[in-house]
């Protein structure tokens, strides 16, 4: 009789939907996973050790590049660390800005994560759906800070820069004629405000139509209805966060448990699975959209009716005006020794920790008391999730392993970091 | 200090007593410092004491107290800094203990009371050599495949040791020392307290 061996192969990193640089020992029996094994690392730039050897705030564009699909989540998480070891407020009107971003993210990081697990698992049709709202909040992102992605925008004590009063338009050139140009611009006449709140009141329409393409979808329900079942009390053990914690029935949200900014100003609900797996972390996440986009509602609207600072007036941690700077010696000063020496933080040790879109994303920052950190380690949602591959994937068809990478929304820039 | 902290510092005191080498509540956190013989059975407590039930290891990180400061500082070098998150009593706590030895550290795996702390013992034992004795798969994770050293010690350059390209020549990727020398744009100063304010110096 032929001697039966388990099958051991490479899934990735150059398979299209590891998401990045994931490689994957699985060793099968049969179509069966006996063990999964991901060697991660591919991506590993040593984001902490450099951290080290810069200036304070020189750090806060590395932090765009961790989670590549929930920038500003990152630099937020970043932002706090920094003002909690300094005890710096943060301006009200900040908060809200900040609110508001953190919550265009999440919608942006579900929106691929939705959009390319679908994919994934064979509808096609969904990522082209989701990547046309997508455009819209990058051109957000634009308008605020200049860059469609790495934003760089919060920085210690409040954000770089008040809210725009016009949108960037779109051009007419070879592509695109006087007619289709007309169109694209009509919902950015006035300013980012009043294009976030156009956005608002169309999301909640696309968030039905993406339901429609897949919540009852037969496919998409054999795909990941009773696959990746987590137990509440695996989730616990295994160190998970945000979507993942929530799709297995624990309700447990930062946003209303520990509340930062002013999430305990804004009304919103936070939704929880029943059975654990990737079906309902799906369902999670298209009514988290939802309730994000009710967020930056209201986030709009009072933003609408309070003007104000945006960033701290200490000028030993943020710079000060262009115009004060080139009238008022101090205030040169400052100015110098903040871009040259940049900020002395006082000696300590903080842990800061937001609800990431894909869960806890913490920096545990420890300080000298000098002008760089002495220590930095972020926390990566995605890290814990993806250790848990093991244990998720052993029993499961391979074809399943696909559709527990997507449900685990891994992101490579922050896993290796 | 907010009641909720109170609390949790003097049930700490409580349940641990003279196992506690110092605990500091500061800016909102607790920090818990134990030493590296007590570190696994006080995990345990933490995790199983029905008034502490911290279900969840949020964070494991190791730290390399080298050059720590002006460089006055006295005591072991490696530490490992645990965050630890209580859903139910919505709590959490810095847990940390130094390895007794600089030259080879090693300290408990808390492997069996936290699975997640899986990959981050991993971690911390690739980026600065901690032992985790009675880790099950005591690996590197985040370096390449046959790397030589722990990077996130403070005595390793940022630049490393090593370059890899491609030869066209031997018709695969070779491994040559660095061409780069680490560049300092701006240099490391700590300041004394209240520096720059005005009527100081």
């Amino acid at each position: 009789m032929a001697e039966i061996r388990n099958y051991t192969i490479n899934f990735g990193p150059q398979h299209p939907s590891a998401h990045g640089v994931l490689r994957l020992v699985l060793e099968l029996d049969g179509e069966v996973v006996e063990r999964a094994d991901p060697h991660i690392g591919l991506l590993h730039r040593g984001t902490e050790k450099l951290a080290e050897t810069r200036t304070w705030v020189q750090s806060v564009p590395y932090m765009d590049r961790l989670d590549y699909v929930s920038m500003m989540c990152n630099e937020h998480a970043y932002c706090m660390a920094i003002e909690k070891l300094l005890g710096v407020e943060v301006p009200l009107r900040a908060q809200y800005i900040r609110v508001m971003f953190d919550e265009i993210t999440r919608i942006l990081n579900h929106l691929l994560n939705i959009g390319t697990h679908a994919l994934d698992i064979g509808a096609m049709t969904m990522v082209l759906y989701t990547f046309r709202e997508r455009e819209d909040l990058m051109d957000a992102y634009e308008a605020v800070s200049g860059a469609r992605m790495h934003a760089a925008y919060y920085r210690p004590g409040g954000v770089y820069r008040d809210l725009p009063d016009q949108m960037p338009q779109y051009e007419v050139s070879k592509w695109k004629g006087a007619d289709a140009v007309r169109k694209l611009n009509e919902n950015r006449q006035g300013s980012l405000l009043d294009f976030l709140d156009d956005f608002c009141s169309r999301f909640p329409r696309y968030v039905d139509e993406y339901e429609t393409l897949l919540t009852d979808n037969r496919i998409w329900k054999q795909r990941t209805v009773d696959i990746g079942i987590v137990t509440p009390e695996q989730a616990l053990a295994w160190g998970f966060t945000g979507a993942m914690l929530r799709g297995s029935g624990i309700e447990w949200d930062l946003r209303k448990k520990q509340p930062y900014e002013v999430y305990d100003r804004v009304d919103f609900d936070i939704p929880v699975g029943v059975n654990g797996d990737c079906y309902d972390r799906y369902l999670v996440r298209i009514e988290e959209m939802r309730q994000s986009n009710r967020i930056v509602k209201q986030c709009i609207d009072w933003l609408r009716a309070n003007p104000g600072p945006v960033i701290t007036s200490n000028h030993k941690v943020a710079p000060p005006k262009r115009e004060s700077m080139k009238s008022n010696m101090e205030e040169l000063i400052h100015h110098f020794k903040l871009f040259t020496e940049g900020m002395h933080v006082p000696e300590g040790e903080v842990y800061a920790a937001v609800e990431h879109p894909k869960g806890e994303f913490g920096v545990y920052a420890v300080s000298d008391g000098a002008n760089k950190p002495y220590r930095l380690k972020l926390r990566a949602p995605g890290f814990a999730h993806l250790s848990a591959m093991d244990d998720m994937a052993r029993g499961h068809m391979i074809a399943d392993v696909v559709a527990i990478i997507g449900t685990m929304d891994v992101v490579f820039g922050e896993i290796d970091r | 200090m907010s009641a909720k902290l109170e609390k949790l510092s003097s049930l700490l005191t409580e349940i641990f007593g003279d196992k506690v080498i110092s605990l500091v509540v500061d800016r909102g956190e607790v920090t818990l410092e134990v030493a590296a013989a007590d570190y696994l059975a006080v995990a345990q407590t933490l995790r199983d004491h029905a008034d502490l039930r911290f279900e969840q290891l949020i964070d494991l990180s190791g730290v390399d107290y080298a050059t720590y400061g002006d460089g006055s500082r006295e005591g072991l070098r490696f530490a490992v800094a645990v965050h630890l998150l209580s859903v139910s009593h919505n709590w959490r706590l810095r847990l940390k203990a130094f390895a007794a030895e600089d030259q080879f550290p090693v300290l408990d795996s808390v492997f069996p009371v936290w699975p997640s702390a899986n990959w981050f013992e991993r971690e911390a034992f690739d980026l600065y050599g901690i032992m985790f004795s009675g880790h099950p798969d005591l690996r590197r994770i985040l370096t390449d495949y046959g790397f030589v050293g722990h990077p996130f010690r403070k005595d390793f350059p940022i630049s490393g040791y090593v370059e890899m390209r491609y030869d066209p020549e031997a018709g695969r990727v070779v491994y040559q020392p660095v061409s780069i020398e680490p560049r300092e744009n701006t240099p490391r100063i700590v300041r004394e307290e209240k520096y720059g304010d005005v009527g100081h110096g």
